[in-house]
């Protein structure tokens, strides 16, 4: 029997106020597949990411993810999870090793993880610092290894690359790329290199589906045309 | 308890690491006696006129504190991620609430011997016993009671209007109790211990709205 969709979106909607930022996002994504979503800002990605998240609940159609309804049993899907958002979603203050201790005790992880985190992404001599501290680049690091430190079976990246030298984006690439099996929603500005990281893509435009495809269906000037 | 203590452990190394919290109320509360030195016209004060400027020292001080508490988890990015870990709620309730009652009594350590010092007249020292576990029944009802408000008003833009209209007449019940409990406390030849019914009216007070924040604050976390 194949396996139950990760996620599976029906004329899902979410606004603020009265302004919707989303309305009828519909798409089922496979277990281990990749979702990347494009649009220009203001488009509601983010929203989007923020649903599935569980940190917004919709309010209109039905969501599921890994095989959990939404916002029923949200509950459920907490945990198994990680979000790299815009922010880092960490302490300043606190140095990377503490946010990420900080995170592995929420989680009833084991400091081990988080130092072979820490040694795979080669933070261990920025480890003690406190994350103000830190370029945008070493952020994100962090914030990548906050985001897979509970080992979760569904990733949800915005722009995961930003900010990132080639080097750094390599080193990054076995935790939240294609070879780390999980199943990934990414946010993407990128149409080339997006279509290319992409099994399914999604446009969205003024809130609006304006886009949905398997990879080989959609071309490049398709998801240009979604920035004009 | 494990979710709980670490994020109180994160709060109070947030604090240990950029003090904001505590210095601000400390400093408040000694610059309030002040300004009661010169705005009653007094050298000194005893009975229920200082219990009156104790308490109410205190209470200002702690909206001070109970604004920053869910502050640092807004400006520093990390509330979605404990949002999305797979924890009860209360557990966050249970370590704000924490995290303010010990700053109030940190900060009660430096204002109570300050205020000693400043207004108070008849010497303490004969109800201390009384006097720490009223202020502790205090601490209890203003941590509950400004965990939950806090968490409340985070969401909204108006954080800093909402926190003292929706505190202050919550703990107008054990203002009073605690009042009561502490004026003969702070009289002239007063008593070594107060009237039992106060005491239980804070510790009454302490259990219900500790219920109540706890029942409700995971609805107010919710989107």
């Amino acid at each position: 029997m194949a396996d139950a969709p990760a996620i599976e979106l029906s004329g899902v909607g979410r606004r603020y106020g009265e302004r919707w930022a989303l309305r009828d996002a519909t798409v089922t994504v496979p277990a281990g597949a990749t979702l990347v979503i494009f649009g220009p800002n203001g488009a509601g990605k983010s929203t989007l990411l923020r649903v599935l998240a569980t940190l917004l609940r919709p309010h209109a159609g039905s969501a599921s993810v890994l095989g959990e309804e939404l916002p029923r049993r949200e509950w459920a899907v907490r945990g198994r999870v990680g979000l790299l958002a815009h922010d880092a979603l960490l302490y300043r203050d606190l140095s990377a090793r503490e946010n990420l201790r900080f995170h592995a005790r929420l989680h009833k992880l084991g400091e081990e993880r988080v130092e072979a985190l820490l040694e795979a992404t080669r933070l261990l001599p920025r480890a003690d610092d406190p994350v103000r501290t830190l370029s945008r680049g070493l952020l994100q690091r962090v914030a990548v290894c906050r985001a897979v430190l509970h080992d979760p079976p569904l990733l949800l990246l915005d722009e995961p690359r930003a900010n990132l030298d080639p080097a750094a984006a390599a080193l990054i690439e076995p935790l939240i790329g294609r070879e780390s099996g999980r199943t990934r929603v990414i946010t993407s500005h990128d149409p080339a290199g997006g279509l290319a990281e992409a099994d399914i893509a999604l446009g969205l435009r003024d809130g609006r589906q304006a886009l949905l495809g398997a990879t080989g269906e959609i071309d490049t000037a398709a998801v240009e045309a979604l920035y004009r | 308890m494990r979710p709980t203590m670490a994020l109180l452990r994160k709060d109070l190394l947030l604090e240990r690491r950029a003090p904001e919290s505590i210095p601000a109320m400390v400093l408040f509360a000694i610059t309030t006696f002040v300004l009661f030195h010169f705005g009653l016209g007094r050298d000194e004060v005893d009975g229920s006129l200082a219990a009156g400027v104790l308490l109410v020292t205190i209470l200002f001080a702690a909206i001070l504190g109970i604004n920053r508490l869910f502050v640092s988890e807004q400006e520093e990015g990390g509330f979605d991620g404990v949002l999305m870990a797979p924890i009860d709620r209360t557990a966050l309730f249970l370590a704000k609430a924490a995290a303010l009652f010990l700053f109030l009594t940190l900060v009660e350590l430096v204002a109570v011997p300050a205020f000693a010092i400043l207004l108070l007249g008849p010497s303490p020292w004969h109800a201390l016993p009384a006097l720490v576990l009223t202020l502790a029944l205090v601490n209890i009802a203003l941590a509950a009671v400004g965990a939950l408000v806090s968490a409340l008003a985070i969401r909204t833009r108006s954080r800093d209007l909402i926190v003292p209209i929706v505190t202050l007449p919550l703990l107008v019940p054990a203002l009073i109790a605690a009042a009561r409990s502490c004026a003969p406390l702070l009289a002239e030849h007063g008593d070594a211990w107060p009237a039992a019914k106060w005491l239980l009216m804070l510790g009454l007070y302490d259990l219900v709205f500790g219920l109540l924040a706890y029942a409700v604050f995971d609805f107010l976390l919710e989107d």
